[in-house]
């Protein structure tokens, strides 16, 4: 199989009076279609920059991204705009995504009249199909976002990004924001779609459990760099980098006796501005020492299981 | 058992809030207790009326729109419910304390952190600002925080300092209760792991009981010795920890589990709960949870179940369940 998206050394710095924030540091990775990677961090480690910059809803500093062959940084707005298309953004926040001045109907139907070449009739067939494939009543057409629960408004906003038909979602935390009985609701839905129509997502969340559930791959962020990349299974089974055995550890397990050793970080997240080279976690790491302050690469540790910590090897007796 | 005194004895309360849509039926008849030193999760999805319950004990319920219609909150043998608002004063912030969910709206922008933390120890403690002074440096360590920064604002503060503030805050007096309601929704996990940590130790440490309000499971299993399961204002399920987790027996509380994303499973579909919560103006006759349920039968429709004991400390408001036990 080949990669859908070919994502190249991207970065993604902010100015701020400060100096450069980097959002995103040098990113790279292969996704193949049909599949699911999670990108998991914490707050302001660059998960959703990364997803809007892959998007280009943000421009890139630096670094390629190529969908289907063509690298997108390059493309000139008419271009763009037949490429949006095919790429789609579902939203965290189902309060606030969506314009509470339109309808459900008008919401998901707006892409279909901006793309044009249909008849208003075989819009409103495609967005009654659609609502259908989201599992929203046909009674809410015409509902406003202020009258319907945050579970279907995200519906409504899965909808939206199904109305091209695209072949690759970035989910920006589109869960979230839901109740736990809802969030397994629309979980279901997207491994749905993704089934149906052989979608490619993008999942970015800070919610491990959900991202071991729905994801194939997983990448692990830290201040804006890739710390550990593997599959789904092997993340959680068999963590390599320090900051994701921390986090792993940090996961509340609902279960009584709760048998738990937990990694204590000390400390919070450092500041993204003008960072100095080498590893940013080292500040927080048991394990830091002399060698932690050049530059960290990601090497293969194990076939498909990369980590950038140059004392990975040391840490896990390999 | 030992004789452990009841610290707090909830019974029956039901809370509106009467608007012009309509009567919202928050908490419909809730009867809950908590001995000294114990730390109870309460459990349910948004709307549920946990925090209508936690803001009912310290009286600071928006009335109107919000009423309480009737019930019975003692607290140390008296019903705080029948106590005047200066009586009530004295027990705010000093016996029973409140930790809000989101650190980031529960500061006043323009005090600095230890005038904050300060207020409640001047108020309750009559001491001079100087000794408070001293209190509130104690406090700030004790919760992580160095106290140089005493005079600084709370913008100056993370998310998660920010939440260590508001725990000192609650602490500041020794208070019997601690109400924590959400407490590191709003943080990361790994902020959240020393936060949590934090707290069993201060609570360890001080002996204060515990009300923690959440819809994490995960953080119940951690906390909590006892768990009460809230659905549509109604105590659903309660009982110790490993009665709720390892014997569930009410079907809400079984769906939550299903919903559950596990780190350590490997299945690839949740089983979600069908439907979504009523709708609290216009709540089902029988059983609440009865259009939800999997195992409904007409009884359910009909007649709200009672809350019954299957075994010693563990009640299920349930109509299948009362048979099997």
């Amino acid at each position: 199989m080949s990669a859908i998206l070919e994502v190249q050394d991207l970065k993604k710095y902010f100015k701020t009076p400060k100096g450069a924030l980097h959002a995103v540091d040098g990113i790279s990775f292969q996704l193949e279609e049909g599949k699911t990677l999670g990108v998991v961090g914490e707050s302001g480690c660059g998960k959703s920059t990364l997803g809007r910059t892959i998007l280009h809803l943000l421009d890139s500093t630096g670094g390629k991204i190529f969908f289907e062959g063509q690298d997108v940084t390059k493309l000139d707005k008419p271009a763009l705009k037949k490429y949006r298309e095919k790429m789609q953004i579902i939203f965290q926040d189902p309060f606030a995504s969506l314009n509470p001045r339109m309808t459900t109907a008008e919401t998901i139907m707006e892409p279909l009249m901006l793309r044009g070449g249909m008849s208003r009739d075989a819009m409103l067939q495609e967005t009654a199909g659609l609502m259908e494939t989201v599992g929203l009543a046909n009674r809410f057409a015409n509902a406003y976002p202020h009258e319907m629960d945050g579970g279907r408004r995200q519906r409504i906003g899965i909808a939206r990004a199904l109305a091209l038909s695209p072949k690759f979602i970035v989910c920006d935390e589109p869960v979230s924001a839901l109740d736990v009985s809802i969030q397994a609701q629309v979980l279901n839905l997207m491994l749905d779609l993704q089934e149906e129509r052989n979608l490619t997502y993008i999942f970015v969340t800070h919610d491990l459990s959900v991202v071991k559930y729905i994801s194939d791959e997983i990448m692990v962020m830290y201040l804006g760099q890739m710390v550990e990349k593997t599959s789904s299974e092997d993340l959680f089974a068999n963590p390599l980098h320090p900051y994701t055995k921390a986090l792993l550890s940090a996961i509340p397990v609902p279960e009584v006796p709760c048998k738990k050793q937990r990694i204590l970080l000390k400390g919070e997240i450092t500041s993204p501005i003008d960072p100095k080279p080498g590893c940013r976690f080292a500040a927080r790491c048991p394990y830091a020492g002399e060698e932690c302050h050049r530059p960290q690469t990601p090497e293969e540790i194990q076939p498909g299981h990369f980590v950038s910590c140059c004392q990975a090897r040391k840490i896990n007796a390999m | 058992m030992k004789d452990e005194k009841q610290l707090l004895n909830i019974k029956n309360l039901v809370v509106e809030y009467r608007t012009d849509g309509g009567v919202i039926h928050a908490v419909n008849g809730f009867d809950l207790s908590l001995k000294k030193g114990e730390a109870l999760g309460l459990v349910g999805e948004t709307g549920a009326g946990k925090t209508t319950v936690a803001k009912a004990i310290l009286r600071i319920l928006p009335d109107p729109p919000a009423k309480v219609c009737s019930g019975s909150i003692e607290f140390e043998g008296e019903d705080l419910l029948r106590l005047s608002e200066a009586n009530m004063h004295r027990i705010r912030g000093n016996k029973i304390s409140m930790i809000f969910q989101d650190p980031m709206t529960a500061l006043n922008p323009v005090e600095t952190i230890g005038e904050q933390i300060a207020e409640p120890v001047r108020i309750h403690n009559r001491v001079s600002r100087s000794e408070a002074r001293k209190r509130t440096i104690e406090m700030l360590e004790m919760v992580g925080i160095p106290g140089e920064r005493y005079s600084e604002y709370p913008h100056q503060f993370s998310g998660g300092m920010k939440q260590r503030v508001i725990i000192a805050m609650a602490l500041a007096c020794n208070p019997e209760l601690l109400l924590a309601d959400e407490p590191t929704t709003a943080l990361d996990v790994t902020i959240q792991a020393q936060v949590l940590e934090m707290m069993a130790n201060l609570k360890k440490d001080l002996d204060t009981s515990l009300i923690l309000i959440t819809h994490d499971l995960g953080i119940v299993a951690e906390m909590c010795e006892k768990v009460a399961v809230v659905y549509a204002g109604e105590i659903v399920e309660s009982g110790t920890a490993d009665d709720i987790f390892n014997h569930t027996a009410h079907p809400y509380t079984e769906g939550l589990f299903d919903s559950l994303p596990r780190i350590n499973s490997t299945a690839r579909r949740l089983r979600p709960i069908k439907g979504l919560m009523p709708d609290p103006s216009n709540l089902p006759e029988g059983c609440k949870f009865c259009p939800r349920c999997p195992y409904a039968e007409e009884i359910c429709q009909k007649k709200n179940p009672d809350f019954t004991e299957t075994t010693p400390g563990h009640f299920v408001k349930c109509h299948k369940r009362k048979g099997d036990a």
